[in-house]
This record gives C-alpha cells, sequence and structure tokens, in this order.
C-alpha cells in the first residue's frame, strides 16, 4: 500500500491525496528576456538584468531586462509614433479584431500562461488556471466588443482616445492585471507602455510574444520591465499622457504627488481592507466557505480581500470552531500541483512584511491561530493565520497586510458594524452575509465601498466595474465604467 | 447560541465543485477504489426479484472478481421484507451484513402499526439493518413531531438491527428541508441517514449528499456522536464514487472513512470499480463481458 495513503494499526485511517502535478513539458521559458519595443525584442541600453525567481523554491526561471531611463523614453517614442501614425486613426471595428484575435490567443496557449503564473508568482494552478487566465481573455473580448460601439457607450457625448498611456501593474494577478489594462486602454485607440511587477514579469512577456503574433501594430503596446524606478520614470515621462497604476495607497499618493503639475490624466487602484460582515441568520457553512475564499485566495495576496472579518456574537464561536476546522483542510505547497489550495507567498520581500504584521498581532494580543500545516523547506510561505479577538484599534486591523491573515472582531447590531466597517481610510469592497434580502441592500447602500458582494465574495467579471473610495483609488476598471478613464470627452452635454 | 439550518444553494454547489476538482490519482486512487467496494451496499429492490435472483447477488457479493486477489467484499446486501430470510441463509458464512428496506418502502403511506410490524418481522427474519422511509407528506406538512415520533418507534422495534433513515430528498424540494430532516432524523434515533430510495426519478445529488454531511459533523460537534451517511441511487462510476470519498474526508475527516459511517446504495457501482481497479493493475480497460453481472 502507499507511502501516503495507508491504514495505520491503529485503524485511524490516513488518506492524504497523492501528488497530481500539472504538467511543465509544454511550456517555454527563456534563459533571457529583453524589453519590447516597437514590435520587437530589443536589448536594454541600460545593459542592466535582474532575475526573476519561482517563489517556491527560489529557483531562477529567467534573466529579466530593466529598462533605464532611454530605454524607457524609447518605448514611450515607440508608443507615441504608433499612436500618431496608425493606431489613433484606425476604423474603430479594425481595432476590435485585434483585440478579438489577442483574446483568442491567450485562450489558445492557456494552459501554458497558467503554468508559467504559477511558476512565477507562487500561486496555486487551481487558481491561474480556473480564473486568473479565463478572466484574463474574457478581459480582451469584452473590450474587444466596445472598439466599435464607442459612439453609443456615453449617450449625449463624443468621446476620442487620449494619446500614450503609461500603465504600471502588481504581482498579485500578473497577466490579468495586464489585460484588465491593456484591453480598455487599445479598444478606445490609446496605445501602451507597460511595466510588470518587478517579481512576476513573465507572462507579461509571453503576452507580449501573443502580441507579436496577433500582428499588431508595432509600438501599440510596449512592454518594459524593471523595478520601481522604471515605474518612476515612466510617470514622469513627458510624452506619457495617462498614468493607470494598480498597487499600494503609498506609491499611489506619490504617483498624484509627482504628476500634479502636469496635464496627465491618471486612475488608480490600490490597497484595500475589505469588512466581510457574518450575520447571525446567514447560511453558516456556506458562509464560512465564503470567509476562507475571501482571505486565502491566492495566499491573500489580493487588494480585494475580505481581511477584517465581523461575525455576529451570538454565532461567532460556531463561525470561528468550523473556519478553523475549514483551514485545516487547505492543502499547502507545491503550486503545480493540482490539488493545491494554498501556494507560495510572491516574494520573500512579501513575506518578510506578512511576518512582521503577525508579530504585531501578536504582540497586540490579539490570539492567534495557524492552521497546522507542514511548511516546506525552501521557498517563501505563510500557513492560514486567524487573529480572534481583535479591535479597531490594532494595527493588524487598519493596516493592509497582503497575506493570508484574517482579524476578526465580533459585533451585535447592525448599526453598529457598519460604522466598524466604514471606520477605515479604504473602500476598496465589502461583503455581506445573511438569509435576509432586505438586509442586504440596508447594508450595501451604507457601506463605502467599491464593490459589496452579497453571499459571495471575489467574484469577478469584465462587465462589472471594479474600484475603489477612499484612498483604495480613483475611476472604475471593467465594464461600461472602465472606457472612461481612458477616453476625452469632447462635448458632455450630461 | 443562535442556530440556523438555512443552505444558500448557490454557495452549497460551488463548494461541491471545489471538492470534485480534487484530482485523485495513483496510490491514493488504489486505497479510494478499495475502499469503495467495501462501502457498498448491493441492492436489488425489484418487484420480480426472486430467491434465486437474490442468491445470486448474495453470491457476488461475496466473490467480486476472484480472479484478482486481495478485493474486499461489500458492506450488505439490501433487499426486500420477502428476501431477508433467503439473503440472511445465502451470506452467512461471510461477515457481509443483511438489510432490508422497510416501513412500507419507497412511499412509506402505511399506517405506524403496519410498519412497526414489518419492522419487527425483518428484524426476527435475520437483517442486521434496516432502511426505512420518512413519512415526507407528514414533514412537509410541518407534522414534525410526527415525522420524528415515528422514527423513534421504528428505532425501537429495530432492537439491535442498525436503523437507516431514507429521507428522499428527492421530495424534500429544498436543501433547507434536506438539512432540517437530516437534524431530525439523527435526533430521533438514526444511525444512518440516507438520502433517496432510487425509486423516483431524482436520487442523491451532490449538494445533497453534501448538505447532510455538515448536518451529521454539526451533530457530532454538538453531541458526540457519530451518524452514518448513505447515498443511495445515481451513483454508478468508480468516478463519482471517490468524489464522494473526498467530500466525506473533507468535511467529517478520515474517521468517517469506514463502512461503519459510509456507504454506498448502488447496483451497477461494483463493477464499474472492479474494471478501475483492474486498470489499475493492468494498465488497460477490460471488456465489461469480464466482470460478472451478479
Amino acid at each position: 500500500m502507499a507511502k501516503n495513503s495507508k491504514v495505520k494499526k491503529s485503524d485511524s485511517i490516513d488518506w492524504d491525496y497523492s501528488v497530481a502535478l500539472e504538467s511543465t513539458d509544454h511550456i517555454s521559458i527563456s534563459q533571457e528576456y529583453k524589453l519590447f519595443i516597437g514590435g520587437k525584442f530589443v536589448k536594454p541600453l541600460s545593459k542592466k538584468y535582474f532575475n526573476s525567481i519561482n517563489p517556491s523554491n527560489e529557483k531562477i526561471l529567467s534573466k529579466i531586462a530593466s529598462a533605464g531611463k532611454a530605454d524607457v523614453n524609447k518605448a514611450v517614442l515607440a508608443a507615441k509614433s504608433a499612436y500618431d501614425t496608425i493606431w489613433s486613426k484606425m476604423d474603430n471595428a479594425e481595432r476590435g479584431k485585434y483585440l478579438y484575435r489577442i483574446a483568442r490567443l491567450i485562450q489558445e496557449k492557456s494552459r501554458e500562461l497558467a503554468v508559467i503564473e504559477s511558476l512565477d508568482g507562487g500561486k496555486p494552478i487551481r487558481e491561474s488556471r480556473d480564473i486568473d487566465i479565463p478572466l484574463a481573455a474574457a478581459h480582451f473580448f469584452y473590450y474587444a466588443g466596445w472598439a466599435d460601439k464607442l459612439d453609443y457607450a456615453f449617450p449625449g457625448s463624443k468621446v476620442s482616445s487620449i494619446g500614450v498611456a503609461g500603465q504600471i501593474i502588481p504581482w498579485n494577478f500578473p497577466l490579468l492585471m495586464a489585460a484588465w489594462k491593456i484591453a480598455p486602454a487599445l479598444a478606445t485607440g490609446n496605445t501602451v507602455v507597460l511595466k510588470p511587477a518587478e517579481s512576476t514579469p513573465l507572462t507579461a512577456l509571453k503576452l507580449a510574444e501573443i502580441i507579436q503574433e496577433s500582428d499588431l501594430p508595432p509600438g501599440v503596446v510596449n512592454i518594459i520591465t524593471g523595478d520601481g524606478a522604471t515605474g518612476e520614470l515612466l510617470v514622469n515621462n513627458p510624452n506619457v499622457d495617462k498614468i493607470a497604476f494598480t498597487g499600494s495607497t503609498e506609491v499611489g499618493k506619490m504617483i498624484i504627488k509627482s504628476i500634479a503639475n502636469s496635464k496627465k490624466k491618471y486612475s488608480l487602484e490600490l490597497g484595500g481592507k475589505a469588512a466581510n460582515i457574518i450575520c447571525e441568520d446567514a447560511s453558516i457553512d456556506q458562509a464560512v466557505e465564503g470567509i476562507i475564499n475571501s482571505i486565502f485566495f491566492n495566499q491573500g495576496h489580493v487588494c480585494c480581500a475580505g481581511s477584517r472579518l465581523y461575525v455576529q456574537e451570538s454565532v461567532s464561536s460556531q463561525i470561528i470552531s468550523k473556519l478553523k476546522n475549514r483551514m485545516d483542510h487547505l492543502i499547502l505547497g507545491d503550486p503545480l500541483d493540482k490539488n493545491t489550495d494554498i501556494g507560495a507567498i510572491n516574494s520573500n520581500e512579501q513575506l518578510k512584511k506578512i511576518n512582521m504584521y503577525l508579530d504585531i498581532g501578536k504582540k497586540e494580543g490579539g490570539d492567534f491561530y495557524q492552521s497546522n500545516h507542514t511548511i516546506p523547506k525552501k521557498g517563501y510561505w505563510c500557513a492560514p493565520t486567524l487573529f480572534t479577538d481583535t479591535s479597531q484599534s490594532h494595527r493588524i486591523v487598519q493596516e493592509e497586510i497582503f497575506g493570508p491573515v484574517l482579524a476578526i472582531q465580533t459585533f451585535r447590531t447592525i448599526d453598529e458594524v457598519i460604522d466598524k466597517a466604514n471606520n477605515t481610510p479604504y473602500g476598496l469592497s465589502g461583503g455581506i452575509w445573511t438569509d435576509k434580502g432586505s438586509k442586504i441592500f440596508q447594508v450595501s447602500k451604507k457601506m463605502r465601498a467599491g464593490v459589496i458582494w452579497a453571499n459571495t465574495f471575489n467574484k469577478f467579471d469584465p462587465a462589472s466595474p471594479f474600484g475603489g473610495y477612499k484612498e483604495s483609488g480613483i475611476h472604475r476598471e471593467g465594464g461600461l465604467e472602465g472606457l472612461a478613464p481612458y477616453v476625452n470627452f469632447d462635448n458632455r452635454t450630461l | 447560541m443562535v442556530y440556523n439550518t438555512t443552505i444558500d444553494q448557490v454557495g452549497c454547489k460551488e463548494r461541491v465543485d471545489r471538492i470534485f476538482s480534487r484530482s485523485i490519482k495513483k496510490e491514493s486512487k488504489i486505497w479510494a477504489l478499495n475502499t469503495v467496494l467495501s462501502m457498498i451496499d448491493l441492492t436489488t429492490l425489484e418487484g420480480r426479484d426472486s430467491s434465486g435472483k437474490v442468491k445470486q447477488l448474495c453470491y457476488k457479493a461475496a466473490h467480486l472478481h476472484d480472479k484478482h486477489p486481495g478485493l474486499p467484499k461489500v458492506a450488505a446486501i439490501c433487499v426486500y421484507p420477502s428476501m431477508v430470510a433467503i439473503a440472511k441463509k445465502s451470506l452467512e458464512r461471510t461477515n457481509i451484513k443483511t438489510a432490508s428496506v422497510a416501513t412500507g418502502f419507497p412511499s412509506g403511506m402505511t399506517n405506524l402499526n403496519s410498519k412497526i410490524e414489518e419492522v419487527k418481522f425483518v428484524v426476527e427474519e435475520g437483517a442486521e439493518e434496516v432502511d426505512m422511509v420518512i413519512s415526507r407528506g407528514h414533514f412537509l406538512s410541518g407534522e414534525l413531531n410526527y415525522v420524528s415520533d415515528e422514527i423513534a418507534k421504528v428505532k425501537t422495534a429495530c432492537g439491535r438491527a442498525k436503523l437507516k433513515v431514507i429521507l428522499e430528498t428527492g421530495e424534500l424540494c429544498t436543501l433547507d428541508n434536506v438539512r432540517k430532516a437530516s437534524e431530525l432524523a439523527m435526533h430521533s434515533g438514526a444511525d444512518f441517514i440516507k438520502t433517496s430510495t432510487g425509486k423516483i426519478s431524482e436520487s442523491a445529488t451532490p449538494v445533497v449528499v453534501l448538505t447532510m454531511l455538515e448536518a451529521i459533523r454539526d451533530y457530532f460537534n454538538n453531541t458526540g456522536k457519530k451518524i452514518g451517511m448513505k447515498p443511495a441511487g445515481g451513483i454508478g462510476k468508480s468516478k463519482l464514487a471517490i468524489q464522494y470519498l473526498v467530500m466525506v474526508r473533507e468535511t467529517l475527516g478520515n474517521d468517517w472513512l469506514t463502512p461503519d459511517l459510509f456507504r454506498f446504495g448502488a447496483s451497477s457501482l461494483a463493477n464499474d470499480v472492479l474494471m478501475q481497479i483492474v486498470k489499475q493493475d493492468q494498465g488497460n480497460y477490460q471488456s465489461s463481458n469480464y466482470f460478472s453481472l451478479d
């Protein structure tokens, strides 16, 4: 009988799932990636490179070019030239065709993209295969459909494109965020310089290959890699007309400051500390599953994660004990194993930040619970964690941790929990769990958050706008609303 | 503590999908296939059942596929009351249990005294397990006390025999009702709760099974008593059966992965599992002609 599925002498059964690894035979990752400028992969003028590693085993995956000032300038000029000469003049329906083509190519290569996403970012293959990659393709399909309908998008208004969009994306959903940025920008007639995150550039570079294959005119999309300094150069480049950024609130504020004296438009999708509210009349087991999905999805590296849990006192002990039980049944390990629920933390830097917050939480006196998982020796890992008995004044309740760490508070009345939910500088998302439809409307009307899920959490659709209130950002991505940040309103009458 | 039994159908389905997306391969699959075999209640419940048919089925139960040594036997044979004595005799040199349906199976539309008499009869004939049906009409019209009393009286009539309570979930309409009926049955004396008779078109569905397993888990957490579960009807393929084992493992834990606490009510499942076991061993699928019908 097998090593990991046996009947012990004591007659107690120990059935574990055998490893079910997704194959990596079919993927290709180059040893070195250059910058994608003007439709070609070109060596960086900076002559600098950095490594992209697999966070689950710390092995180097590829050497990545680091764009310096001259490189950024070159990319922006390529985008500007493509805008002036081709893209802004192209028939809208023609532009749409390219987007459809990119969407189909993403679907065709979905398996390879999913594996690379999991290798580079540490997320479970189940999520990259079932969520990240299909949604990325769906975004291109969705905005492809808008390309020839822009005249009808905003009744009473005529819209036109802006110019060159400088786009900076985070490491938590690398390809998906690239799709969120590129698809609406192209559909509205803008050209793009995109900078993926330093720790997860590979799928964006694969997307560059797809874009080449799609015959998109050279320079319409340029993808340049590098760290925060490269991003800063892009933000400050005078030929960039619009900045779209997804990332931390801290960096978002820096961006606003640095472009304050320019005509640049901007849209920002920043941090969050979402309140997830469980009422006593909720369907308990489904709510527990919802909590799991709200905070442990993608190791908690989700800006809209439900990181503040509010449970009505009468059901709190029941919910918390069920939650702990459910956490122990999550499978932590190799991101490429099809049974893995919790993958690796994206980078050493992020792991240090999460561990810092674990220390803060323990010092603050929250009741600490961590699931009983064996942590692999190599790589960056954090077991799912709860802090119960926390309060609004705890730092782990106030600050975005961006990891699998949940801070739990109890509440007594709906008014009380709404006040607490809104008692934060953030306002990206929220959740409400109840069997009463009227309560859903009561709470969701008063919660100051851009997205509110009722009896579910972390659901995304390209047709649904996403974005924050307060310090969680400005403007929306996705849906009709997601077109607005990429257009000028020429004669707005409404 | 507030206690509520509402089930969100959409959320329940999502959890099922997540459970069913587990990939069970290699050694874990072989263990699961063998375990599924040992959990089967091999069933024949037809008006045309005869002593010959029951004898053949009983032989099959103890000799699933003798060409392949080391296979477990099924857990029980499940028959109509008139066949209990024949099944009992045919199984006497095995440790396979004899189970009988009772209480006016499958509709349960008869009076309480007849039900009790029937239960006493099958126990006297040698049934070690009794599969009763609840009165769905009374349940749906809100007469929960009636349903509870009936189960309790049947339980008393069972004596030492184990009682499996069939909820016939296909007639209960909502998952809220499934949850409510599960709790009612467990609190009234059920040793097992079972989904279906197999006599109506809707039998065990994954969301129903999950809802019942969750009810069993909560009952265990509240009382410390372990209640068994038996999905019945519509489980013909080993893949689905293995997915149910995953569901049990992730809902109730490995403790429930034993024929004492989990059964499959199925007639065609055994041969599909056998086919899979032989495939794991020999690398290719055999023709169904190599596996005996009964």
